[in-house]
């Protein structure tokens, strides 16, 4: 369990004040330009020897990502980074936490970010629905803005200019390149890679898109050093994490733990437990909708990171973890997942566009049971035939639940469709009719 | 230059080469949607996939990866492509399927059947049976148009007509709107699209969805007759196809011609076709009574030649239309000077565009190609979006390609490309501002002078300045000759180049048309001349050889019918001055003849006939007279020197603005006034612009 003074969040619940003076308080903006006078290869080799890994979902090294931006020497071009602020995934609620209650955080990471790839104009790009969220960061830039934190001729001798944009709430634009594609004013589809974003991204010039978590903790790790982060959690899986944890626990919350932290103990310490006891749990979706669930028998020490739920087959996600206890209708909550995507989906290409939709179409026939046993390996077929042929990760992220759900659950839905078949017996086929 | 090992086969492609690109050099077939060679890559059909070794362990869709993405083994063995896997063909046949699953299975009542990608590939790269058990998904029909039909249940979202609209035609009016499956391809309020070239949307679209709304029905491909051969209605020369049916011209498409109109072609190409089965001369027409009525061929040419033989050569004059070919117009005036007539004149819109300065004063010669590499335009009294609208879309893509800068003298008109608006009329040329700049700091300018600078009384002096701009600015140097005229008749540049203009003594149109409105004119032959003012025609005695009853036949005293330019072989010299063979693709209506025959069969009864009994012999007499109509899909240079004989003529300019002769697109000569679809579309445009629209 994470000690109090190893927290990076020290005002996730927003207990305190979250203007300028109060980070302060908590020591945010303090050493700042030192960070930023020790250049951009000092930044990038304390992010990777921190093993700091992107909080967005994928979990790629955050130093070795932004060491792929090209040096400015390079040519003339602008360089920018691209906040994702757009946190749609369902179950996930932690970017909002820094956005509300500690956006100082997040602007000193982009400042320190933005030295490390040379870029001087960053882009926060805030979901649609965040209202106090947007207002809450606008004022805290306009703060930074005035103690000259930020902008032309700041105290911290990097020219840095940043950016708010409202989204308009579309799923798909939290992709990077369709955020990249929405924050230019078109239509919010993801582009084709390569080439990527570090290559030809906001406007054509070099950009990287990061998540908001792995901008805010940015500063704190320069703090404390990268040892300290690294010595937290588990080899390749270091530092803490914010987990969002809801469904059938007694106490749904946001918490700042260490990674790898076990399913039980992150749930059991923090929520008060599953509801009704430990043994009444089903499964978990440990990071977010688009990761296959696990099932209960597989939770019993399960670490909360990246490559233990890899090795399960599932995924840390966004660390959105989604709880079910044995009251739940499982085929009926994916079949729910299957219609978000399939809302989501858009467009653009045909595996996603086409199967998105019958795969919603055949789940909620199976929450009926009204199917055929055959059609679960068909659908089964059918997600294997869109993961991995779509423009983007939507196409992956819709069929990996489904997938999921049939690999461990299969006699649950075969048991809905034989209770279906026993209520409904076929009519008997007679000649000449 | 990438080397690649495609299906076990080494290959070497240039770097800029994309998989798909490659695969194809290596000879293996890759399916495919939504891309084409003309639009930008959208990558989102999924049909074109292959499998990368040593990739990621997914298919990787070939047309939007570069070859020069692609890493080495890391022993250095070239990237290795696979294309006929079983890994392949598994993605093909999982997007095949998911394409049809929301595609109805209408094909015995599509008009695509027989021509649709989706059909082909189905059979190619699809499996017979379908999974899927749901409800199919069914799209509202959106209108576009008279032009375009669609039926949008099988659309299959490639976007290629997004694309087209967007990028080639240069008009904001396709879109898509929606998201995930109800994604939908509109012009959102449902308005017609305000294209020029709409038409070819129609070819783009690889499914049933955007189909000929003209042709719905009307005939199956396999049906079809089909006949290469080349358009009339604009000086471009676009290469079409006509598909006939019996001897019922059925539709017209395009046809590859990089040179010429890459594969697009104008809707007034496109859909004209309605026009030649309506208000068609059958049969010869006497005037008797000051009324026309039915006659045979014989009692017409009786009529004509009592006419003639009563007349003298000085009070005869002859005038070819926009859509006659060379070899007619060689006729025509070979006939004329056997009568001994000297007015002759094939300028029906009164340029003084004169083949004795050379012929590189009426070509367009930077040639159409030419555009790509153009990297500044100055049109003086053109718009070229509607005197060749396929023309226009090569100066947009010039813009879109290279920023090609263009600069306009005349009215001002939407072009489809930013321009920079220098004056309305001819002051402007000698003080262009700042375009001057442009044009001299040009390495391939072009001055292109258009049909409104063309057709009035200071033509000729306008044309000199022109020809002096372009000496002065650079535009007419070593190796590139930047001057051009943009003709807007197919005949045009064919009939200067066998100087079918006036002889010695002889008068041109506007001097033919006021003799006969003084009524010192007895007998006028009209070859297919129906732009001009047929009132002053009520004096002499005309004879109009024709295909349509319009302007000129109304004005006529003797009707002799004739071929439509789908009806005859013959050739026909576009704006570049590039003789191209234009072939017949049916025979004309009732007892009209081909126009040459009947200008060979009158000469015999006048008494002087002409020495050849067959097209052929037609064509090599003319060639004789004009060599480079001999090197045939070719253009032959005109000498730049006949530019500085141009620009030494001189003349004062008048003040007055140049004004566009075009007042409608669509509705430019007799076969396209009798088309119902142009008249439809011409109305279109003017309703739209009588709108107008609020807050303006």
């Amino acid at each position: 369990m994470l000690n109090d003074q190893d927290r990076i969040f020290t005002n996730l619940y927003g207990f305190e004040d979250w203007h300028l003076d109060g980070a302060r308080k908590r020591g945010q903006w303090s050493g700042t330009k030192g960070f930023v006078d020790q250049g951009r290869d000092w930044i990038i080799e304390q992010l990777k020897g921190s093993g700091l890994r992107g909080r967005g979902g994928a979990g790629f090294p955050t130093g070795l990502k932004m060491s792929f931006m090209p040096k400015a020497s390079d040519n003339g071009r602008a360089h920018y980074l691209v906040v994702n602020a757009d946190e749609s995934e369902p179950g996930t609620c932690k970017d909002r936490e820094i956005l509300r209650h500690d956006p100082q955080l997040l602007i000193e990471g982009c400042l320190i970010a933005c030295r490390a790839m040379d870029a001087h104009h960053c882009y926060i790009y805030v979901r649609g629905e965040y209202i106090t969220e947007r207002l809450h960061l606008e004022q805290a830039v306009r703060e930074a803005y005035e103690a000259k934190l930020i902008g032309k001729d700041n105290v911290h001798g990097w020219d840095f200019e940043l950016g708010v944009h409202h989204g308009a709430g579309a799923y798909i634009c939290g992709e990077e390149t369709a955020l990249l594609e929405s924050l230019e004013g078109k239509k919010g589809m993801p582009r084709l890679k390569p080439p990527f974003p570090a290559n030809m991204g906001l406007y054509g010039a070099p950009t990287t898109v990061n998540n908001v978590e792995t901008i805010a903790v940015v500063p704190e790790i320069l703090r404390r050093g990268a040892n300290w982060f690294a010595g937290l959690g588990r080899p390749n899986n270091t530092g803490t994490k914010l987990f969002c944890i809801s469904g059938h626990v007694e106490r749904p919350c946001t918490v700042e733990e260490e990674m790898g932290i076990t399913f039980r103990e992150l749930v059991e310490k923090h929520c008060g437990g599953v509801r009704g006891g430990w043994d009444n749990l089903l499964a978990v979706i440990p990071g977010g909708s688009s990761v296959p669930l696990i099932p209960h028998w597989e939770c019993d020490d399960l670490n909360m990171d990246f490559d233990t739920l890899r090795e399960k087959r599932s995924g840390l996600g966004t660390a959105a973890v989604i709880v079910m206890d044995k009251s739940t209708d499982i085929i009926k909550a994916i079949a729910r997942l299957s219609h978000f995507y399939k809302h989501e989906s858009c467009g653009q290409c045909t595996p996603c566009r086409e199967g998105t939709g019958w795969m919603w179409r055949v789940m909620e026939r199976l929450v009926e049971g009204r199917a055929d046993k055959r059609e679960i390996d068909q659908l089964l077929d059918v997600t294997k035939r869109i993961e991995g042929h779509t423009i983007c990760a939507l196409g992956d992220a819709a069929a990996w639940p489904v997938q999921g759900l049939i690999r461990h659950f299969r006699p649950e839905i075969e048991k809905r469709i034989e209770g279906y078949q026993a209520a409904h017996p076929a009519p008997v086929p007679m000649a000449a009719e | 230059m990438a080397k690649l090992i495609i299906d076990g086969a080494e290959v070497e492609v240039p770097d800029h080469y994309t998989l798909l690109q490659a695969c194809e050099a290596a000879g293996a077939e890759i399916p495919r949607f939504c891309f084409h060679e003309r639009l930008s890559i959208a990558g989102n059909c999924r049909m074109c996939l292959v499998q990368v070794v040593g990739g990621p362990p997914k298919p990787v869709a070939s047309c939007a990866m570069s070859v020069k993405d692609l890493r080495p083994g890391r022993d250095g063995t070239p990237p290795t492509i696979n294309t006929k896997t079983e890994f392949v063909k598994t993605a093909r046949e999982a997007v095949m399927e998911f394409l049809l699953i929301n595609h109805p299975l209408d094909c015995p009542i599509c008009d695509q059947g027989g021509e649709c990608d989706l059909q082909d590939q189905a059979m190619a790269y699809g499996v017979s049976g379908s999974r899927f058990a749901e409800n199919k998904r069914a799209v509202e029909n959106k209108y576009i148009g008279p032009l375009v039909k669609t039926i949008m249940t099988r659309c299959i979202h490639c976007t290629r007509c997004v694309r087209f609209v967007t990028e080639v035609a240069g008009v904001p009016d396709l879109g898509s709107i929606g998201r995930g499956e109800d994604m939908e391809i509109t012009t959102y309020l449902e308005s017609a699209m305000g294209s020029e070239l709409q038409g070819n949307v129609i070819d783009l679209c690889p499914v049933g969805a955007l189909t000929s709304r003209p042709y719905a029905f009307q005939a199956r491909p396999w049906e079809l007759t089909k006949t290469e051969t080349i358009d009339a209605m604009d000086a471009v020369g676009c290469n079409i196809r006509v598909d006939v049916r019996g001897r019922e011209v059925m539709r017209v498409m395009p046809r590859l011609n990089e040179a010429v109109n890459e594969e697009w072609i104008s809707d007034k190409s496109r859909f004209i076709w309605d026009g030649l089965k309506t208000q068609r001369l059958d049969r010869p027409y006497v005037r008797e009574n000051g009324r026309l009525r039915a006659a045979s061929w014989g009692e017409a040419f009786g009529a004509i030649t009592e006419r003639v033989k009563a007349s003298k050569p000085e009070k005869m004059a002859a005038l070819a239309g926009d859509l006659a070919t060379t070899e007619e117009q060689y006729a025509l005036k070979d006939l004329m000077h056997r009568l001994g007539v000297a007015s002759v004149d094939c300028r029906q819109d009164g340029s003084p565009l004169d083949p004795s300065l050379g012929r590189a004063t009426y070509l367009f010669n930077p040639t159409i190609a030419g555009i790509d590499s153009a990297d500044a335009i100055l049109l003086v009294g053109a718009n070229p979006r509607w005197d060749a609208a396929v023309l226009n879309a090569r100066i947009r893509k010039a813009w879109v390609h290279n920023r090609t800068k263009v600069g306009l003298v005349g009215e001002r008109v939407d072009l489809t490309y930013p321009y920079q608006y220098i004056g309305a009329g001819p002051t402007s040329l000698s003080d262009l501002g700042s375009f001057r700049e442009v044009l001299e700091k040009a390495e391939r300018p072009m001055i292109v002078v258009g049909a409104a600078a063309l057709s009035r009384p200071d033509a000729a002096a306008v044309l000199a300045a022109a020809a002096t701009l372009a000496k002065d600015v650079g535009a007419v140097a070593e190796g590139w000759n930047g001057f051009g005229i943009l003709h807007t008749a197919a005949a045009r540049v064919g009939g200067l180049d066998v100087g079918c203009v006036p002889a010695k003594g002889g008068k041109p149109t506007a001097e033919i048309l006021a003799a006969s409105a003084a009524g010192e004119l007895d007998v006028l032959f009209l070859l297919g001349a129906d732009e001009i003012d047929t009132a002053a025609l009520k004096a002499p005695f005309v004879v109009y050889i024709g295909s349509h009853g319009d302007r000129g036949a109304h004005a006529a005293d003797v009707i002799l019918p004739g071929a439509a330019y789908t009806e005859k072989s013959g050739t026909y010299v576009n704006l570049e001055g590039r003789p191209q063979e234009a072939v017949r693709a049916a025979f004309a209506p009732g007892e009209a003849r081909e126009d040459w025959a009947i200008l060979r069969a009158l000469s015999a009864q006048l008494g002087a006939q002409l020495p050849y009994d067959s097209l052929a012999a037609l064509n090599a007499a003319m060639v004789s007279a004009a060599p480079w109509l001999g090197e045939v899909d070719e253009v032959v240079p005109g000498d730049p020197a006949a530019i500085d004989r141009l620009a030494a003529l001189g003349g004062s300019m008048d003040e007055a603005p140049f004004v566009n002769p075009l007042t409608t697109f669509h509705l430019t000569n007799p076969i396209a006034r009798a088309s119902k679809v142009m008249a439809e579309c011409a109305k279109l445009i003017e309703e739209r612009a009588a709108v107008k629209v609020a807050a303006e």
